[in-house]
């Protein structure tokens, strides 16, 4: 590393930087900050703040947010459940045809939302789950399962062989070496896997807007927000203070998760 | 936005992968291969597949086959009839312009997201005071949901009481209509060049610091200055990061809808083959819903992921080789 003195100027740089990039994140909070009277001067700092547009959030929101909370623990649940036992099979078991299984979970990743949205409501509208929460969580665990498996499968690639063969020696079935080796060892993995499940639920708009759209207060928070737009007179105060609330998840996310982070985004593929 | 996942070069997972030993040797120390196992374990997942990916597909697939109008969507006789449907799909009027935004949307996010990402990840490659907490920051416009950078993107974007009119004044430019039906597809490809840069930072960053600093080191005593060093060294040892980062940003530009539909549902220029499939198959207000026409569009657009799902491959068993 370079000197400290040689580099004060990259940090100064690079605080103007990050500041720009963020600019539309302190929009957002400056505008629900400021009282409705005041939105259209546009003034860089709220000079009179208020939380008004939270109590509208408050009064308005709330059962929306409880949806998204419920679908978001639900799409972790269900991606957590086909993914970890699948990508045991494929990094430890050596399950043959996992080649082909790699190729589809990179190609499933790679499909347009919009294709897989048109499908799922044909077939939702004739069973008839279309507006149901189960259904939007099946349809949102389609974005996080193919990634979930390849990083529970790249991360148990790296559980050395011995402590599989040692449990096999003390008699340990498969499952139960699943259960009590590979498992427990794949805890970061999983709370990668989690966290970014319920991000994607939580931000999904595509499913919700078309598997969801009738489904009244049992719409997650996105078509919370969405409702706003549609409104005659924009009401832009209460919607980026939803907007505010709606970020929560990501705040957490780099807080507590922030190494998880770079992970999921550069989380290879199975090698074999 | 959705998943990313991507085969970057990283070091530790390759070397558990690969621990250096013969195979024929590796082969010995593993678990006696037990295939029954390995498919009871991965059965919730091939069910998934085939119920949760395929079944939509092919249902995607054989609406664009079959004459669907709101009738019989309901009762589910909608006839067979062939390509007709991509014949007019194709031979409409609107076909060609959207296939042209489409292209500009995308070329243009590709190219700046990618200019943007190098540059910043350039900037980050050594390290300095508080590097590694901005570069964390710079992770949140991907992390946001499209909803919440959408709406704020529409309202700096308008034209009365926006931010970015306001700042324009300063210099004396006039207020631009960044909304409106000419200007939609640039409004809309900024917001979305925006969404890209973190993506792009996070891939071309984790590249960068596979080339060993010793090559930097050399060039600087040959008396090459830091743009010499860029394009001998960085430029062409980062070729196949680039080319990965490029592909994967081809196939999740093409496809983005809710950054659109968000800002301008997809009026005038900003149209794409994605929102388009969209309008006419969820749109508010369409007045005919047009399934079948949508699943055409869709199925276009399949068609051109799974292709480059194929280039992907080749080009990342190549690297490989």
């Amino acid at each position: 590393m370079e000197p400290r003195q040689r580099t004060a100027w990259k940090t100064a740089v690079g605080l103007v930087l990050t500041a720009i990039m963020l600019f539309p994140v302190y929009w957002m909070v400056n505008v629900s900050l400021t009282p409705r009277e005041d939105i259209r001067d546009s003034a860089l700092f709220p000079h009179h703040p208020t939380l008004a547009h939270y109590g509208v959030v408050l009064q308005d929101q709330l059962p929306h947010l409880a949806t998204s909370i419920v679908v978001g623990l639900g799409t972790v649940v269900l991606t957590l459940l086909v993914a970890a036992p699948s990508a045991f099979a494929l990094s430890k078991l050596m399950m043959p045809g996992r080649r082909t299984l790699n190729f589809l979970l990179i190609v499933g990743q790679m499909i347009p939302a919009v294709v897989v949205a048109l499908g799922f409501y044909t077939i939702y509208s004739r069973l008839g789950v279309l507006d149901t929460l189960p259904g939007l969580i099946v349809a949102d665990s389609t974005i996080a399962v193919p990634f979930g498996v390849m990083l529970f499968a790249t991360f148990m690639l790296g559980i050395p062989q011995e402590l599989m063969q040692a449990a096999q020696i003390d008699g340990a079935s498969h499952w139960r070496s699943f259960r009590s080796v590979v498992l427990p060892m794949s805890r970061n993995a999983a709370v990668t896997v989690a966290l970014f499940a319920f991000l994607w639920a939580w931000s999904d708009f595509l499913f919700a807007s078309t598997l969801n759209r009738e489904g009244g207060l049992l719409r997650p928070i996105t078509m919370g927000i969405y409702d706003y737009i549609g409104s005659q007179n924009q009401e832009w105060g209460p919607m980026m203070a939803t907007a505010v609330v709606a970020s929560i998840p990501t705040a957490i996310l780099l807080v507590v998760a922030q190494r998880y982070v770079a992970a999921g985004v550069t989380a290879g593929a199975v090698k074999d | 936005m959705t998943s990313v996942t991507i085969e970057t070069p990283a070091p530790a997972t390759r070397v558990a992968a690969n621990p250096a030993q013969p195979p024929g040797r590796r082969r010995l120390r593993r678990l006696r291969p037990t295939t029954w196992a390995g498919l009871a374990f991965a059965a919730p997942l091939l069910v998934y597949l085939v119920i949760f990916y395929a079944y939509p597909l092919v249902e995607n697939v054989s609406m664009s086959l079959h004459r669907f109008t709101r009738a019989t969507f309901v009762t589910g006789e909608a006839p067979f009839v062939g390509l007709d449907i991509y014949r007019e799909v194709i031979g409409s009027a609107q076909f060609w312009p959207i296939v042209r935004q489409t292209a500009i949307f995308v070329g243009a996010s590709l190219f700046f997201q990618y200019v943007i990402g190098l540059a910043l990840a350039v900037f980050f490659q050594r390290s300095f005071r508080l590097s590694s907490v901005l570069r964390a920051l710079f992770l949140v416009p991907w992390l946001l949901p499209i909803i919440v950078s959408g709406t704020t993107w529409q309202w700096m974007m308008d034209a009365d009481s926006g931010i970015l009119n306001r700042f324009l004044a300063i210099f004396g430019v006039d207020p631009v209509w960044w909304l409106n039906a000419e200007n939609s597809l640039m409004s809309v490809t900024i917001a979305n060049i925006w969404l890209g840069v973190p993506f792009n930072l996070v891939i071309l960053y984790s590249g960068l610091q596979n080339i060993p600093t010793q090559l930097y080191e050399a060039a600087a005593l040959d008396g090459a200055n830091r743009w010499r060093q860029f394009w001998s060294i960085t430029f062409p040892l980062l070729k196949p990061v680039s080319a990965i980062t490029l592909l994967l940003g081809f196939v999740y530009t093409l496809k983005v809808v809710d950054i659109i539909w968000i800002m301008t549902s997809g009026t005038g220029t900003s149209q794409t083959l994605a929102t388009w499939a969209y309008s006419m198959a969820f749109g508010k207000g369409t007045a005919v819903i047009q399934y079948s026409q949508a699943a055409v569009v869709g199925t276009i657009l399949l068609v051109v992921a799974l292709v480059m799902g194929f280039v992907y491959l080749a080009v990342q068993r190549r690297q490989e080789d």
